[in-house]
């Protein structure tokens, strides 16, 4: 079977972000990046479905050659191959949705595994559009019946299961107050919520062998995709600071705030 | 500010990513508590021959991974940053001083013996030089080991010797022939359980608690001749060639923490206020910061070139000693800085501060002085 994932780049949360005077977007000094942790997941989860009834695992991401560096982690973790749609400036989720769609018509995987979202602008979205798109089922949020430090998840059991007859995917969804469980046919549309699993690290050897494996080079114009956005970012703000606590002498004292202050109930 | 300049590879740099994925996840939430109980588990060793880590720069027939030193540097440079000197130098002895002379001189039966096991986890080595009455001064070692027949027979003590305690064997410098001074030291690696071989005591220690360091006591102690590393009398100089990388390792681990001295006080000084606003706007603290990053960078490039030259096999003694020098004076420069820095806080427990500042006091002192340093720059000048 194969799967294709992405790896998108984004800013690592442990820089300082810090927003810039003008609202126009963030400040890139001292800025360091890496893989966006919810498609870190569904490349782990890719390897380990592809592990389990063998196939290639196919990674795609979108941007300048910076994104060759997200990419090779990839391939580091155990990625077969790898997309670089070459691009410069901001996409909205619907160009890399198309984009994406078209990386799919030319790959045709079985299964396309995504971050639900990217922690930079959190859009949730391209998982969805891609579907749709694709004309595909899809699952969002997929999480994991057994817990993180699990055996079950210490032996790598993937928490995407196959159907008996292999058309079709089961995946539990993290909802809200619990899970629920899907069965969808395949090829189908999956993201990644962040408790289906613990990703690898990328070993040495993986880093070393990650060396010598392609990285295909494409761009917006050669898969016909018209990137021009329909959505903009008029302005970035910081959220406003948050002002300090206050001590109360008792619960009746708490209670009053609550109600009358902060207006909780 | 970028810190790649020409050293490391991007492939070094995503081995960089991944030790820092596992010192956050494995080891950082942990060091609190090994610091405190005076030991890190054992396991750990284990998980780190899982992970690769203790074979870097070994052959693959004993299980290395023949990656070569530039992996190993960027392990100790992130390994420092687990916040414990004790658990990095545990760790590290393991792949450096504990193993290398075993590589470097031993018999393919010694590396089967000893370092396959050594980097798979299972045996943990240890390295004997250091003597209540003496130290880099090898010729004036005083433990000996007499030859009968097919045995040597030691007699000593060695102290100050990183995982002594838990060690399954002990490389140690012993005179065969002590009327020959520095040229009569051998190497012999001694098992424990050999009997006449024990643990004297663990030492109490000013910082690096987490590691286990002891003192060694060796009493008709009978070590099989075959366990020799070399030639009988050719210790003098195995010696000074594993110094050139355990004083590498020792730079570049000051290098590692003082990166992490620095960020850690960055994150203070931007978020504690005083007189109305963050410590770090102030320009006496922004200048402070500023230099001690500038201070931090001149020890680097110095440790970057001697770890250069080392990599390419050149012999580079001066400017190691120069780099470990530079490197482990500037690390504790910049953790008394950083301690000032935090103001109470940094003398407090619950800040990881107070911990670099006894962790990096090791570093001028650790093998081989300042002191001994210039002495061996003063001799390479031909003074």
């Amino acid at each position: 079977m194969k799967i294709l994932v992405t790896a998108k780049r984004v800013e690592d949360p442990e820089s300082k972000i810090k927003v810039k005077p003008d609202g126009s977007g963030i400040v890139p000094e001292g800025l360091k990046y890496k893989i966006n942790p919810f498609d870190e997941i569904a490349v782990e989860e890719a390897l380990r479905l592809s592990a389990a009834h063998t196939g290639d695992v196919v990674v795609v991401s979108i941007g300048t050659k910076d994104v060759h560096e997200q990419l090779r982690h990839a391939l580091a973790m155990g990625a077969t191959k790898a997309v670089w749609v070459n691009h410069t400036g901001a996409l909205d989720q619907l160009a890399i949705a198309r984009l994406l769609q078209k990386v799919v018509e030319k790959e045709k995987p079985d299964l396309v595994i995504l971050g639900k979202q990217s922690i930079d602008d959190d859009q949730n979205q391209v998982g969805q559009y891609l579907a749709e798109f694709l004309g595909w089922s899809q699952a969002t949020f997929a999480s994991k019946v057994e817990a993180l430090d699990s055996d079950a998840e210490k032996n790598k059991q993937p928490g995407l299961k196959l159907t008996a007859d292999k058309k079709g995917l089961t995946v539990v969804r993290e909802v809200d107050g619990g899970l629920s469980t899907l069965e969808c046919s395949l090829p189908a549309v999956v993201t990644t919520d962040l408790r289906l699993n613990q990703p690898r690290y990328a070993s040495l050897p993986g880093i070393m062998k990650a060396k010598s494996k392609p990285i295909e080079e494409l761009t917006p114009a050669a898969l016909a995709v018209d990137v021009a956005p329909k959505l903009t970012v008029t302005k970035l703000s910081s959220p406003p600071a948050r002002k300090a606590g206050i001590k109360v002498a008792d619960v009746p004292a708490l209670v009053e705030k609550l109600k009358n202050e902060a207006k909780a109930f | 500010m970028n810190s790649g300049f020409g050293v490391f590879q991007e492939e070094h740099e995503a081995f960089r990513r991944t030790v820092k994925q596992v010192v956050d996840r494995e080891l950082k939430p942990f060091v609190r508590a090994w610091e405190e109980a005076e030991e890190f588990p054992l396991a750990l060793y284990r998980r780190f021959a899982e992970l690769g880590f203790l074979g870097l720069k070994y052959p693959e027939a004993y299980g290395g991974t023949d990656a070569g030193y530039l992996y190993e540097a960027v392990l100790h440079e992130e390994l420092a940053k687990c916040g414990s000197g004790g658990v990095a130098a545990g760790l590290a002895a393991q792949f450096t001083i504990g193993t290398g002379p075993i590589h470097l001189f031993g018999t393919d039966a010694q590396k089967r013996a000893f370092l396959a096991p050594a980097i798979a986890g299972q045996k943990i080595g240890a390295f004997g030089v250091t003597e209540p009455d003496a130290g880099s001064d090898v010729a004036g070692l005083r433990t000996t080991a007499r030859r009968e027949g097919d045995y040597y027979v030691v007699n000593g003590a060695k102290t100050y010797i990183t995982n002594g305690v838990r060690c399954d064997y002990v490389i140690l410098a012993v005179k065969t022939a002590p009327e020959k001074g520095h040229k009569g030291v051998s190497l012999l690696i001694v098992e424990k359980g050999t009997q006449g071989f024990t643990v004297a005591k663990k030492l109490k220690k000013l910082g690096w608690r987490a590691s286990d360091t002891a003192e060694l006591h060796f009493e008709d102690c009978r070590v099989p001749v075959t366990n020799l590393l070399g030639d009988e009398n050719n210790g003098f100089f195995q010696i000074m060639g594993n110094f050139a990388w355990e004083r590498l390792s020792l730079a570049l681990g000051a290098v590692g923490a003082a990166e992490d001295i620095l960020e850690q006080a960055m994150r203070f000084t931007r978020e504690r206020q005083a007189f109305g606003q963050a410590v770090a706007k102030f320009q006496v603290v922004r200048h402070r910061l500023a230099e001690m990053a500038t201070d931090l960078e001149c020890a680097r490039q110095l440790t970057y070139h001697a770890l250069k030259l080392h990599a390419a096999g050149e012999y580079a003694l001066a400017q190691t000693a120069m780099a470990k020098k530079v490197a482990t004076e500037m690390c504790c420069r910049l953790a008394d800085q950083a301690l000032q820095l935090h103001g109470g806080a940094g003398y407090m427990q619950e800040f990881d501060i107070e911990r670099h500042w006894r962790d990096a006091r090791l570093g001028p002192i650790g093998g081989g002085t300042s002191e001994i340093m210039n002495e061996i720059i003063a001799k390479q000048l031909g003074l």
